[in-house]
């Protein structure tokens, strides 16, 4: 398009431009640089106290329990985690795309709520509910005669506790996706099954599961590299315990950094996380390929 | 009949999970009018016995809430000023042509694989060298851009026909002039969505602030309630309250715009 002045469209993506590259792009090679030295808050101010110690940090990284649980823990995360997100809010769209009527609406927006609200928040009534002693889960547990559960004080249970209060925080975003992918499926494809006398089953299997591929794959995708991030959830319920039983990668890289001001370490930690990220998103593309060809 | 039992079944399911996803809201709210001992006791109540205000008012005359209110409010409004430049972004991929243009768009978009994790230690550095640590302008500057937001904004963009632009320019409207007159009130459908979800984003924002800001007086109601949590990790109402309080403001925002956001879903082409 003829606009007159060739500075014009750089005033218009210049302050997106300029605030990008110095708090996204410029980080990365920060971020590079200083895992290869042993920066902490003294070296913060002076920095003639930092000194290179090439791949010192990630020798160490490797050889820290700490990190090694952390590392499992987001495994597990995600490896219970993931699979639940995706059938839970699949199941819940394909049951909210039964009905248009106004009832159907309000589940919608029922069930979408506690995508949208502050995860802290969150945290601190799941962290109520959870409570071994006043909590309303073994309240309720104990009126069917269940012993009480240690929610959050037994280290694999408080895995599993973390996961299933993500699970319900992470149902709404993905619900929408599947609904909205539901909404698109052609209704043809639904006549011609019923004129081969197809049963219901017959039609989810061969019609709609294939046709939300696309969406099954976004939502795997963006649901992986969130747990992988998991964050606020060990950190206000459990602070990573009992035993570093809940400790995930990025509550690691917090500690590291903001509590023990190592920098250069949770610096080192988090380029481990990212290159984790993208080859886990690189698998999920790669697999994504096979499967349409 | 068939048919019919099928839909009651359906409606049943879709009750039943319903209230089961709403506990934890029904719960808190009630617990926050429950006296301390009796959000603690056993068996629980279920409706507040002796109804009260006193974590409320506790939060905001002791525990400085007011001040943790008012920052997170500051931080929506100029996360609007960061839509506002992501808006301008999008219409400038959108609708211009320069030399470059394909590799910085693509440039942008690479910034979204980043995760937090990683930009948060050199951006803190970053911030500590500009001495900005500590200070409401470095909890608002690193979260202004957000290049999803651009290429959402940028989609839309491309829709609105170039005849409109040029004509426009004949007539002699500035640059500046037709994207504020023209531009912006043709992409109000993409523009209420984004302004709620960065409504909703500013609002919670909890990891920069918990990092960034030292002083109480920069502390967000994230990092309040947070630190609430940990320092009265016993008196439940209370915290209960201070959840309310953040929980509110967005639920009551989202029953009104509900409708919109699953719209801009269906037409942002997430499918």
């Amino acid at each position: 398009m003829n606009h007159r002045n060739a500075w014009t469209p750089w005033l218009f993506i210049g302050p997106a431009i300029l605030l990008l590259l110095v708090f996204a792009i410029l980080p990365i090679f920060v971020s590079l640089v200083i895992s290869f030295t042993d920066i902490d808050l003294v070296g913060l101010g002076n920095w003639d106290a930092i000194e290179f110690i090439g791949l010192e940090n990630f020798i160490n990284l490797f050889q820290d329990p700490l990190f090694r649980q952390s590392l499992y823990n987001s495994l597990v995360y995600v490896v219970i985690g993931v699979p639940l997100v995706i059938i839970c809010s699949f199941s819940i769209a394909l049951l909210l795309n039964y009905a248009t009527s106004k009832l159907f609406t309000i589940f919608r927006v029922v069930y979408y709520v506690p995508s949208v609200t502050n995860i802290v928040a969150i945290a601190v009534v799941w962290g109520f509910l959870y409570n071994q002693d006043v909590g309303l889960f073994n309240f309720v547990l104990d009126f069917f005669g269940v012993d009480p559960v240690p929610w959050l004080e037994h280290p694999f249970i408080a895995k599993l506790s973390l996961i299933l209060l993500a699970v319900w925080k992470g149902l709404g975003i993905n619900m929408l996706i599947y609904l909205a992918a539901l909404q698109s499926i052609p209704n043809s494809y639904y006549e011609a099954a019923n004129i081969d006398g197809a049963n219901k089953l017959q039609k989810l299997r061969y019609i709609t599961i294939p046709s939300l591929s696309y969406a099954t794959f976004f939502v795997t995708v963006t649901t992986l590299i969130g747990w992988l991030q998991f964050f606020e959830e060990p950190f206000v319920m459990t602070g990573g315990g009992p035993l570093d039983g809940t400790m995930s990668m990025a509550l690691f890289i917090y500690q590291e950094g903001f509590q023990y001001n190592e920098f250069g370490y949770a610096a080192a930690a988090s380029l481990v996380l990212f290159i984790l990220i993208i080859v886990v998103t690189m698998v999920q593309f790669t697999f994504n390929k096979s499967d349409k060809d | 009949m068939k048919q019919k039992l099928e839909k009651w079944i359906i409606t049943l399911v879709l009750v039943v999970g319903g209230f089961l996803v709403s506990i934890p809201f029904f719960w808190m709210i009630l617990s926050s009018f429950k006296p301390e001992r009796e959000a603690r006791s056993m068996p629980p109540t279920l409706w507040p016995e002796n109804f009260t205000f006193e974590h409320y008012l506790n939060l905001f005359q002791n525990l400085n809430f007011g001040t943790y209110f008012t920052n997170t409010l500051i931080i929506v409004l100029f996360s609007m000023l960061g839509l506002l430049f992501n808006t301008m972004a999008g219409y400038g991929f959108a609708k211009f042509h320069f030399k470059g243009k394909e590799a910085v768009f693509i440039g942008v978009l690479a910034t979204m694989m980043i995760p937090a994790q990683v930009s948060m230690i050199p951006v803190y550095l970053i911030l500590n060298q500009m001495s900005l640590t500590n200070t409401m302008s470095g909890i608002i500057l690193p979260g202004l851009i957000a290049a999803f937001n651009i290429f959402l904004i940028r989609q839309f963009m491309t829709t609105i026909p170039n005849d409109l632009i040029e004509s426009a320019r004949i007539d002699g409207a500035r640059e500046f002039r037709i994207f504020f007159q023209i531009i912006l009130p043709l992409s109000k459908p993409v523009l209420a969505v984004q302004v709620i979800l960065t409504f909703v984003g500013a609002w919670n924002s909890f990891l920069w602030p918990l990092i960034v800001a030292n002083d109480q007086g920069l502390y967000t109601l994230s990092v309040g309630l947070a630190l609430l949590q940990g320092q009265n990790a016993s008196s439940f109402a209370l915290q209960m309250a201070g959840a309310t309080v953040m929980v509110i403001p967005v639920l009551i925002l989202f029953m009104f715009v509900q409708k919109y956001i699953v719209q801009g879903f269906n037409t942002t082409g997430i499918k």
